[in-house]
């Protein structure tokens, strides 16, 4: 227990700031998720065969290659294609991007990839009287889309998406090989200097299985939120 | 573009695909027998085995890979009773560490999408074997679990795929497996998108293969025959 004390003898306060890093990790890349996902999954159900062909081709690559060779991708290929843009503007110096950026960028589109299966799939369940309504009403696309299939696609896509959240937040443990300081990297720290692997490791465990207990009951909440009325 | 390296390091990689799929067959083989055991003691009416075998799936399924392999390559060697018993011949490779943790995190999964399946068995079924005279354990063997196995072909799919993707969470305990020797060209070359593309081509090439498998099994053992 003294291992895990606040303060300089012991590693309390560091993993309790890992896991808050966890935390925001998780969130920004789940938002940058739901951006990838606004972005293809109107691709994906356009009538436009090239323009499903590259929705297509997002989502089918994401899902059949491995997270961690995204994140490698990311990391040892992130710098140098900003540097390549960069020199295109005439810059020429070093540019180091941090393994936030990095880190929850590479997690953002590997769950976008996800979310766009999910929004797709909730979206092609909602009745096509709806639309039909929405248009015979005179609603224009923008109001259509956020007052009228929004609301309903969210209802559908609820139980989905939780597991896109689940996924997204045990992925953020693999950014730890990029050096970034959440859970997994800072029990690794840990571990390495107390010569004290097992229960620094079993520590981490159970600290992602209190985020994802904490995070299913506030998705339940959600769930009944938009589900009144059915 | 540096096609030459991409031709360079192609059978690189091929070979490193050999690890990577004895690790997903060993894994999936060994998980889907635990995953079976566990889906039967899920259904177990008696409440210690069923929260028992509700316990094991939800930690496995409730932190991530990449802990449960720390803690049984870096964990488990701390305990000096392992060390002197003959299970350290084992848990010293990081090739058996990588399968005992592929293997546990699959079953608890398998376990989860064989319920699901058990549960969704009409009963009618079962009950038109019990007025044959059907003894209950042969409706269990010949009639519910074929039946459940059929059931849960598409999710088992899913299940491979996304265990093959797990796999290359072995490159983190020193395996030279596709992602890790994917790693160490990139770390040599730095060249990430040439390799990116040849080694993901590979990832998706299996993904292909294993999706087009279970797609022919679900054909073939479709109930609309």
């Amino acid at each position: 227990m003294e291992l895990l004390a606040f303060g300089k003898t012991g590693w309390g306060d560091e993993l309790f700031y890992a896991t808050l890093m966890t935390i925001v990790v998780s969130v920004t890349a789940i938002f940058i998720g739901f951006f990838f996902a606004l972005i293809f999954t109107p691709l994906k159900l356009s009538k436009f065969k090239s323009l499903n062909l590259i929705g297509n081709f997002y989502t089918t690559v994401i899902r059949g290659v491995p997270e961690l060779l995204v994140i490698y991708l990311f990391f040892f290929g992130g710098s140098g294609a900003i540097m390549y843009v960069a020199s295109i503007f005439g810059y020429f110096e070093y540019i180091e991007i941090n393994a936030f950026i990095t880190g929850s960028m590479a997690i953002g589109i590997i769950s976008g990839a996800y979310s766009t299966e999910v929004f797709r799939g909730a979206i092609q369940s909602i009745d096509k009287g709806q639309f039909e309504a929405a248009k015979v009403l005179g609603i224009n696309k923008f109001t259509q889309f956020y007052k009228i299939i929004l609301p309903q696609m969210l209802r559908l896509a609820i139980p989905n998406l939780s597991n896109v959240w689940q996924i997204t937040l045990k992925d953020t443990s693999l950014i730890s090989v990029t050096g970034l300081v959440e859970i997994m990297r800072q029990s690794y720290i840990a571990a390495g200097s107390t010569r004290d692997p097992l229960f620094f490791y079993c520590f981490a465990a159970i600290l992602y299985l209190m985020l994802t207990y904490i995070s299913m009951k506030i998705i339940n909440r959600l769930e009944i939120k938009y589900n009144r009325g059915y | 573009m540096d096609f030459d390296l991409m031709f360079t390091s192609f059978p690189k990689l091929l070979g490193a695909t050999v690890v990577t799929l004895k690790l997903l067959s060993a894994s999936l083989f060994f998980g889907l027998i635990i995953g079976l055991l566990f889906a039967i003691l899920r259904i177990n009416k008696n409440i210690f085995i069923n929260k028992f075998a509700y316990g094991y799936s939800y930690l496995f399924r409730g932190t991530p890979l990449l802990v449960q392999i720390f803690i049984i390559y870096f964990g488990l060697g701390q305990i000096e009773y392992l060390r002197s018993t003959f299970i350290w011949v084992i848990l010293k490779e990081p090739y058996w560490c990588a399968i005992i943790a592929f293997t546990l995190n699959t079953g608890a999964y398998t376990s989860e999408i064989l319920r699901s399946a058990f549960q969704t068995i009409k009963p009618g079924i079962i009950e038109a074997g019990k007025s044959l005279g059907i003894p209950n354990k042969i409706i269990f063997y010949k009639i519910q679990i074929p039946i459940a196995i059929r059931q849960s072909l598409p999710a088992y799919g899913n299940e491979i795929i996304l265990m093959m993707k797990g796999t290359s969470l072995a490159s983190t305990v020193t395996l030279m497996d596709l992602t890790g020797v994917a790693k160490y060209i990139i770390s040599t070359t730095f060249k990430p998108i040439e390799v990116f593309i040849v080694a993901g081509g590979i990832y998706l090439f299996m993904t292909f293969i294993i999706h087009n498998f279970i797609k022919y099994l679900e054909k073939k053992y479709s109930f609309s025959q």
